[in-house]
């Protein structure tokens, strides 16, 4: 439940910025002077509407991960799984204290950047990051996990061992790039696709970004480093989606004893392409809030997509060396989840 | 007698020449801009919406039939070395009407006031960000009327200001170190009226897109005039 409230709040956190009214309410851990609860409804107008909800919206993941840790010290005999409800704890307050920095510290800037774009980029890694440990215990607590130490050991497609892990790190660095690039808020740095500015390239000397700044349609002026991070990021794309096939071919092959998992490995690449799709249509479309928002969001899934197929996958093709016997198996005294 | 009736009229007419300087001129826009659009979002907008009799235009570039070029900040770049100026005492104003700031493009002198002011009878946000050489401002306009006077400590060109609430909404206003400066019209003119002396002077055009231009202007007699060039390169 907390991993699915996670995701709602991943993406009214994405709207959030897509819309630029982040700053709608320039004031925390108050609103306008306010106790957040008690802001009146009738002050919630344009973009302060999506800056409350999603600062109510953190309170209620807060008060739930809470809960979980709770629930996990009275009820779990797993000693890692309650450190894991406390730690969860811990990171989602300092995941809301990131998101205060980042509203009352705007103002202020080291060597040009600000310190709420800083924090800003912190508050959007730390939140998919959070995302990913709540459906890491989800796993964890699930009968499917549990389920994986009894699968006859898996011997061909080894090096899905590691290229699991290289890919969903690749995905990361790409929502990394992402939220680099949003909370900039510099607008799209490339406004068409497949080419950027008409070329494969795009020139980044100091004329030729005067020249694309003047007949950009919006507001904003952008920079050479604004433009060659959209291009990675765009490289980093096709790296993952290379990296995502790969695992899906390989889980293919060698994952045929785990239905679910294998079938798993498989629609990854499916969500990537949906990802992909995304965010061409974030450009082409001129950034669209809904799209944009929908780019995070699937993003999110994505990242958390495959650390579980990553975790699950090599407790399958685990070294028949340490292969747990039915009476080593990890077990949890609480009803899964 | 003659010779002091010369004299005090020759002096009449220096402090004539150093009180009344004028320098008039036009901004002309080469190339192709981006064209106008509406703004749809100020339409949908519930609230704003209401509040619009016509629809809202960008005003990236705003460009007369005969290429004048709106919303250029022309100003003395320099010629009045060491000379410092105090800050007018009459404010300028920032109007925020129908979910647009008005003016779109402002100047006003470093300490001078700015007054901004919500006219609607909702609330916005004035946030001035981070800008290069000043420190920046955020703060919310719950009320109809209700002002709030500002100043910038240093010379800066276009610094942005924003509202979050609606994020459309967008204006410029740059600071400058001395009092002769003038934003064009709709037509691309300007006028910049001051006490400065007779001399050269280089001046500059400065438009947020289509970037900056400068020349060197000779005022004589108090009067000038100069027309400035900027292009859209394609």
């Amino acid at each position: 439940m907390n991993a699915a409230l996670t995701l709602a709040l991943i993406s009214v956190g994405g709207l959030v910025t897509s819309k630029g009214v982040g700053m709608s309410v320039p004031d925390w851990p108050t609103s306008y002077g306010y106790n957040m609860f008690l802001f009146p409804p009738s002050q919630w107008v344009g973009g302060i509407f999506h800056e409350h909800v999603h600062r109510l919206l953190a309170s209620g993941v807060g008060l739930v991960t809470l809960a979980l840790a709770v629930a996990l010290q009275w009820r779990s005999t797993d000693r890692v799984v309650r450190h894991i409800g406390w730690c969860s704890f811990g990171l989602v307050i300092f995941q809301g204290v990131l998101g205060g920095l980042r509203v009352v510290l705007d103002h202020y800037a080291v060597s040009g950047t600000t310190l709420g774009t800083l924090f800003g980029l912190a508050h959007a890694c730390t939140g998919q990051s959070f995302f990913v440990l709540m459906a890491c215990i989800s796993l964890r607590l699930s009968r499917s996990w549990d389920g994986l130490a009894f699968v006859p050991n898996v011997h061909s497609g080894r090096s899905l061992r590691w290229i699991l892990p290289v890919a969903t790190g690749l995905v990361f660095s790409q929502l990394f790039l992402g939220a680099a690039m949003r909370h900039q808020h510099a607008g799209l740095a490339i406004h068409d696709f497949p080419l950027a500015y008409g070329q494969w390239w795009p020139a980044t000397d100091a004329e030729s970004i005067f020249r694309y700044n003047q007949v950009r349609p919006d507001e904003s002026l952008v920079t050479a480093f604004q433009i060659i991070l959209q291009m990675v990021h765009r490289l980093g794309a096709v790296a993952t989606l290379l990296a995502v096939a790969t695992c899906g071919w390989l889980g293919w092959r060698s994952l045929g004893s785990v239905m679910w998992l294998r079938n798993a490995s498989v629609l990854w690449i499916f969500v990537l392409v949906i990802q992909a799709s995304l965010g061409i249509a974030t450009v082409m479309y001129d950034k669209p809030a809904d799209v944009a928002t929908g780019h995070v969001a699937i993003g999110a899934i994505s990242l958390a997509w495959g650390m579980l197929l990553t975790l699950s996958t090599r407790r399958v093709l685990r070294p028949a060396a340490v292969r747990p016997s039915e009476s080593t198996v990890w077990q949890v005294s609480m009803n899964p989840v | 007698m003659k010779k002091y009736l010369v004299l005090v009229s020759t002096s009449l007419g220096l402090v004539g020449t150093l009180n009344a300087a004028e320098i008039t001129g036009k901004i002309t826009l080469t190339g192709t801009p981006p064209p106008q659009k509406e703004i749809t979002a100020a339409s949908a907008d519930p609230n704003c919406g209401k509040l619009r009799t016509e629809p809202a235009l960008t005003r990236t570039y705003v460009v007369s039939k005969d290429g004048g070029l709106a919303n250029v900040v022309v100003y003395l770049k320099s010629g009045l070395s060491g000379k410092t100026f105090t800050a007018p005492e009459e404010p300028i104003l920032i109007d925020q009407k129908g979910c647009m700031y008005e003016p779109y493009v402002s100047a006003a002198m470093v300490g001078q006031k700015i007054n901004i002011r919500n006219s609607d009878a909702l609330m916005h946000n004035v946030n001035a960000g981070t800008p290069k050489n000043n420190k920046g401002f955020n703060f919310s306009q719950v009320t109809a009327g209700q002002v709030n006077p500002r100043t910038f400590e240093n010379p800066e060109l276009g610094i942005k200001l924003i509202c979050n609430v609606h994020s459309w909404m967008v204006s410029y206003v740059s600071i400058l170190d001395n009092p002769f400066f003038a934003v064009s019209d709709k037509d691309g003119n300007f006028v910049i009226k001051g006490d400065l002396p007779d001399g050269k002077y280089t001046f500059e055009a400065f438009h947020q897109k289509a970037g900056a231009t400068s020349q060197e202007i000779e005022v004589k007699g108090g009067r000038a005039s100069a027309s400035f060039t900027l292009e859209v390169k394609q």
